[in-house]
């Protein structure tokens, strides 16, 4: 079973809730954080890291000698990464999407595509679970690839979880894309419930089963509840508002091992889930 | 003599660490400035500076492909050559594409075409703290950087047509395509932080960014006293790196009851600990600002 963890507000518990959620899942299941933008998942895993790799599109570079000077490049772009001055074409590499429009118009082969690293993949053992994560370079703006690359590590595994980044936009549909669930963490606020209902659009588009986790919850703020009940989302789990469970997370620890009865919660949780 | 209009932007890495009610409260003490919303995924800070739109503009975020079944002979070039792999079984996924034109480049039988979509709307509200201009995207949308870059340009129009001295931004949290649109060119990153080791980790990638485009930034710590060796951890790192420390805002439950409440902090829990700490944050950022050749004078109401 795939299951996403994602929150449209940041800062919800969404690290929180998937990292003790694959802890406490018995068996076979792999965790992995797309957050690339923040991954934070191997903050409280602590896992030993086995390798690190780059992370890369290809962008093209152009043989000058075989260059006319067309300009046939610079229009097939979409994305004004190509630029004709006076004959001569410019790249602009953090503007490239890796299309390879322009290999395909030149009439020369003059453009050869090459990667560019714009991010990275860590992967180790947090003791018997495997974790990978992805990071995106700074200054980089294309999280997407790294997110895919990542997924790409989706195989031979009974569970995985994986860590969404926040947010409503292309990086969190390329995170959940093929999930079996998704877990739509957020706090009984107006901030939580305007982000939830956007994320619960997407996901209702990409047709994702979806259930609510509402954090730091002491019941009463209606309209999330309200919310919730008319459109059907079950919610799965509430997160009391408890300073103790605050502190514990800004130190790194995981609640599984020190919050009592969490455990037992999470995995009650993942059988609802696999229910 | 014109003056030039600064740029405040507000940051976290990590989300959830206050940013929007930050950006709220210095709204008020500002006097009436422009507020961008550039945090176009999660815009949340009309729910706390009301305000009915006085001007709606479409968001044209960029070309998406269709495929003609008509014309259609299931060649299968389109979906071999897409690298966003946005088509499957001649279907173009619209979340996917990105709109790189390369299926219509390939297609024999002139089936893929290209064209424009409105991906988002843009809002420019006037509130009782100023002009507000902010967005919603289209769910599941890329181009958010675009769009937040959009919502700036148009929140500097207004600074211009106004004559208002400063333009607050709220940015996403995050480095990638909005953020690089919030922190590019502003006179200062105000970056929002907390102390967990998330946050410090997010925090230093943040300060990593605003680096990288030559942006001055300084930090405030939210919630300080929920983990004190931790802040003094940050602190430390902050001057090693030579950012200012601009504030030190305590766990404050009067906080959070300010969201629920719909209002800024300035107005739902005014001399609560946190709105005075807030208050001190700003009057730093004013005398950094002025300290700035050039400055525009602000009046502190
Ligand atoms: S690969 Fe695509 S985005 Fe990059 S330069 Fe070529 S046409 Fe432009
Ligand atoms: S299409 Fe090829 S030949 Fe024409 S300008 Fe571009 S690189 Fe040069
Ligand atoms: S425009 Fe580009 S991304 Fe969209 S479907 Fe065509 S090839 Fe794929
Ligand atoms: S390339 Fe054109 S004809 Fe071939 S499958 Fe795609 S749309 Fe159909």
């Amino acid at each position: 079973m795939k299951i996403a963890v994602a929150s449209g507000k940041g800062g919800t518990g969404k690290t929180t809730i998937a990292v003790n959620l694959a802890l406490a899942i018995e068996g076979d299941v792999q965790l992995l954080d797309c957050d690339v933008e923040g991954p934070n998942a191997h903050l409280f895993l602590r896992p030993c890291i086995e390798s690190v790799r780059p992370v890369g599109i290809s962008t093209p570079r152009i043989d000058a000698d075989r260059c006319l000077g067309c300009g046939k490049c610079s229009d097939a772009c979409h994305f004004n990464a190509l630029l004709r001055i006076r004959k001569k074409i410019k790249i602009i590499q953090n503007l490239c999407h890796g299309c390879e429009a322009c290999q395909l118009v030149c009439p020369t082969g003059a453009l050869a595509l090459e990667p560019r690293r714009i991010g990275s993949i860590s992967e180790g053992m947090a003791g018997p679970i495997p974790i990978a994560f992805g990071e995106l370079d700074i200054g980089q703006s294309l999280s997407v690839p790294v997110i895919r690359e990542l997924k790409a590590l989706v195989r031979g595994h009974a569970h995985t979880v994986i860590d969404c980044p926040p947010g409503t936009s292309c990086p969190v549909v390329e995170a959940v894309q093929g999930c079996d669930r998704c877990l739509m963490v957020t706090e009984p606020t107006p901030f939580g419930l305007h982000d939830l209902k956007i994320l619960a659009k997407v996901l209702g588009r990409m047709g994702v089963p979806m259930g609510a986790i509402v954090n730091r919850d002491n019941g009463t703020y209606e309209p999330l509840e309200e919310f919730c009940r008319s459109s059907g989302i079950p919610v799965l789990m509430r997160i009391p508002f408890d300073r103790r469970i605050a502190e514990l997370y800004s130190r790194g620890e995981v609640l599984v091992d020190t919050y009592p009865g969490f455990r037992e919660r999470m995995v009650g949780l993942f059988n609802q889930v696999r229910a | 003599m014109k003056r030039p209009v600064r740029q405040v932007a507000v940051l976290s890495g990590k989300g959830g660490t206050g940013k929007t009610t930050v950006t709220a409260s210095l709204a008020c003490y500002a006097g009436r400035p422009i507020v961008a919303d550039c945090d176009v995924d999660a815009s949340n800070l009309s729910l706390l500076l009301q305000g009915t739109p006085r001007s709606r503009h479409p968001f044209i975020g960029g070309l998406k492909a269709d495929i003609d079944p008509a014309r259609c002979t299931s060649c299968g070039k389109c979906e071999d050559h897409c690298r966003f792999r946005a088509i499957r079984s001649m279907k173009v996924d619209h979340m996917a594409c990105e709109g790189c034109g390369v299926c219509q480049l390939v297609c024999p039988e002139g089936a893929a075409v290209l064209h424009e979509t409105v991906s988002g709307e843009i809002f420019v509200r006037d509130t009782s703290h100023g002009t507000v201009v902010d967005a919603e995207m289209m769910p599941g949308e890329p181009n958010s950087g675009k769009l937040a870059a959009r919502v700036r340009t148009l929140a500097m129009e207004e600074a211009k047509i106004q004559d208002s001295p400063l333009v607050l931004i709220d940015g996403p949290p995050g480095t990638g395509c909005p953020a690089i649109s919030s922190v590019i060119g502003v006179d200062l990153a105000l970056i929002v932080t907390e102390p967990t080791r998330s946050g410090g980790h997010d925090l230093g990638r943040v300060i990593d960014l605003a680096s990288h485009f030559n942006t001055p930034c300084a930090v405030i710590i939210n919630k300080h006293d929920l983990n004190p060796d931790l802040t003094i951890e940050i602190i430390h790192e902050c001057q090693r790196r030579g950012v200012q420390i601009m504030g030190l805002l305590p766990f404050d439950e009067q906080a959070g009851e300010a969201i629920i409440s719909g209002l800024p902090l300035p107005e739902s829990a005014p001399d609560s600990p946190a709105e005075m700490a807030v208050r001190a944050v700003w009057e730093k950022v004013l005398a950094f600002l002025e300290g700035i050749p050039d400055g525009p004078s602000i009046t502190v109401r």
